[in-house]
C-alpha cells in the first residue's frame, strides 16, 4: 500500500486519508497491527452494533414490566439477557423518561456513549456545541432537536463523567397498545435513547 | 462556550471518509496490544494542543493522539511517522487477532474491582462538596463541576480511578458515585431552576459538605 500521499492512480490522497494510510502501513508492517482485525473491528460497527439494539431493550421494557424492573436494578444484566453487551457497555443504567422528568445524557469530558446498544456515537454528540450546551442549556439543546417539553417536566442532565453508560428509555407513545415488540421497536429512534428525541407513534 | 449550535445532521452515516474506518479500528487494534489503559489513550487525545484539538475532526483526534500514545511506548518513532525507514521498535505483549475480535468487543474492559472489605465515605442522601483541583493530568472531574454543593444519588460501585491508571501509577480503584446538582448551583442565579444535572463522582473528587 503507497504511503507517499498518493494512491494508486497517482492522484494526491487528502491529507487524513494519508496519514490513516501511512499510519496502518507503519503498524502493519511492524507487526503491530493486522489489517484483518481492523476490518472486523469495522465491519461490526457498521453492521451489527447499532441503535437497533438498544431499540429492542427500549421495546422489551414497554411490552414486559418485569424486564422495565430488571433493566432499572441491574441494566447491565437485563440488556446482556437480549444478547447485547461488551465494549462501552460494561456498565449500563437505564434511565426513563416520566411525565415529570425528561432525561439527557451527555459526556462533557470526551465522548462516553453506550456503544454496545447505541453503536457509535454521531459527530453531534461528540463536538464542542453539545458537549458544552446540553449541561448548560438543555432545554437550547432539545429546541434544536424539535423537542420541546412540557413547562412542568423537569430535565436531568447526566453527564457520563464514569464508566457508566446510560441508556434513556423513552415514554411509551399513545396509541400503540397491542403492537409487538418488533413494531415497537421501530418507533424507537437513536435520539430519543440519548434524550435528544421521543419515542413517537406513526 | 462559544461552539455554536448543535446543528445535527439528518440521516448521518456511521462514518464519512473511508479513512475514519480505519481511524476506528486502528485505535481499537493497536489499543489490543494491551500497552495502554483506556484511560492513557482519553488522556492522549485531551492533551493535544487546544488549537489543534478544537480544529480537528473527531477520529483526526484519534489519528493524532494514537501516533503520540505509538511514540511514547516505543513503538513508532517521529522519524517513522514523518515518513522515514521502519526501525525496530517495542515489542507488544499481544497483537488482536481478526479471529478474536468478535470475543474482545463483547467482553469489553470491565473496570469495576474488588473492594476488598472498604466500604464506602459516604451514602446516598448525603450533602457533599466537590474538591477544588487542577490537575496538569487526567482527571474525570468537570471544571464545570469543582467546588459545587450537590447530593449523593447513588453508590456507583468501586473502580478503576482514571487520575491514577492514566499515568502508569495503578488502577488505585474507588468507590463512585452519582451526584446531583440543582442547576442554579453549577451555572447561577439565571439557571433554568427546572434542571438538574449529575455526574459520576470518584471518592477522591468529594468531601462532605
Amino acid at each position: 500500500m503507497p504511503h507517499d500521499g498518493h494512491d494508486e492512480n497517482g492522484s494526491t490522497l487528502d491529507p487524513m486519508t494519508a496519514r490513516a494510510m501511512a499510519l496502518e502501513t507503519l503498524l502493519a508492517g511492524k507487526g503491530l497491527v493486522e489489517p484483518a482485525a481492523i476490518d472486523a473491528i469495522v465491519e461490526l460497527y457498521e453492521t451489527r452494533i447499532g441503535p437497533r439494539n438498544g431499540a429492542q431493550v427500549v421495546a422489551r421494557a414497554w411490552s414486559d414490566p418485569g424486564f422495565a424492573d430488571r433493566l432499572r436494578t441491574d441494566a447491565t444484566a437485563a440488556i446482556a439477557s437480549l444478547g447485547y453487551g461488551g465494549r462501552q457497555g460494561e456498565h449500563m443504567r437505564a434511565v426513563f423518561n416520566t411525565p415529570a422528568e425528561h432525561n439527557l445524557v451527555v459526556c462533557t469530558l470526551c465522548s462516553c456513549y453506550p456503544w454496545s446498544v447505541l453503536g457509535l456515537p454521531p459527530v453531534w454528540y461528540k463536538a464542542p456545541a453539545y458537549r458544552s450546551r446540553a449541561v448548560l442549556d438543555p432545554r437550547g439543546v432539545l429546541a434544536e432537536f424539535g423537542v420541546t417539553l412540557p413547562e412542568a417536566t423537569t430535565v436531568r442532565v447526566w453527564d457520563s463523567t464514569a464508566e457508566l453508560r446510560y441508556l434513556v428509555v423513552p415514554m411509551r407513545p399513545e396509541g400503540t397498545d397491542g403492537m409487538d415488540e418488533t413494531a415497537l421497536a421501530g418507533l424507537v429512534s437513536r435520539d430519543a435513547m440519548i434524550g435528544t428525541g421521543l419515542a413517537v407513534s406513526r | 462556550m462559544g461552539f455554536g449550535p448543535v446543528a445535527p445532521e439528518a440521516d448521518e452515516p456511521v462514518f464519512h471518509a473511508g479513512w475514519e474506518r480505519r481511524a476506528l479500528g486502528l485505535t481499537l487494534a493497536a489499543g489490543g496490544m494491551g500497552a495502554w489503559p483506556i484511560d492513557e489513550s482519553r488522556f492522549a487525545r485531551e492533551s493535544l494542543p487546544p488549537a489543534v484539538y478544537y480544529a480537528s475532526s473527531y477520529y483526526e483526534i484519534w489519528i493524532r493522539a494514537l501516533e503520540r500514545l505509538l511514540v511514547r511506548h516505543g513503538f513508532v518513532t517521529e522519524a517513522e511517522l514523518a515518513g522515514g525507514p521502519a526501525s525496530p521498535g517495542a515489542t507488544p505483549k499481544r497483537v488482536l487477532a481478526a479471529a478474536e475480535v468478535p470475543a474482545a468487543i463483547a467482553r469489553g474492559g470491565p473496570c469495576d474491582r474488588d473492594p476488598g472489605g472498604r466500604a464506602p465515605a459516604f451514602a446516598a442522601g448525603d450533602a457533599v462538596r466537590t474538591l477544588v483541583i487542577h490537575p496538569a493530568g487526567h482527571t474525570r472531574l468537570p471544571r464545570y463541576a469543582r467546588g459545587k454543593r450537590g447530593r449523593i444519588e447513588a453508590v456507583q460501585g468501586f473502580f478503576v480511578f482514571p487520575d491514577s491508571n492514566a499515568h502508569g501509577r495503578g488502577e488505585a480503584p474507588e468507590w463512585v458515585y452519582t451526584v446531583l446538582f440543582d442547576a442554579a448551583e453549577l451555572w447561577g442565579r439565571d439557571a433554568d431552576p427546572a434542571s438538574r444535572v449529575s455526574i459520576d463522582a470518584w471518592e477522591s473528587y468529594l468531601e462532605p459538605a
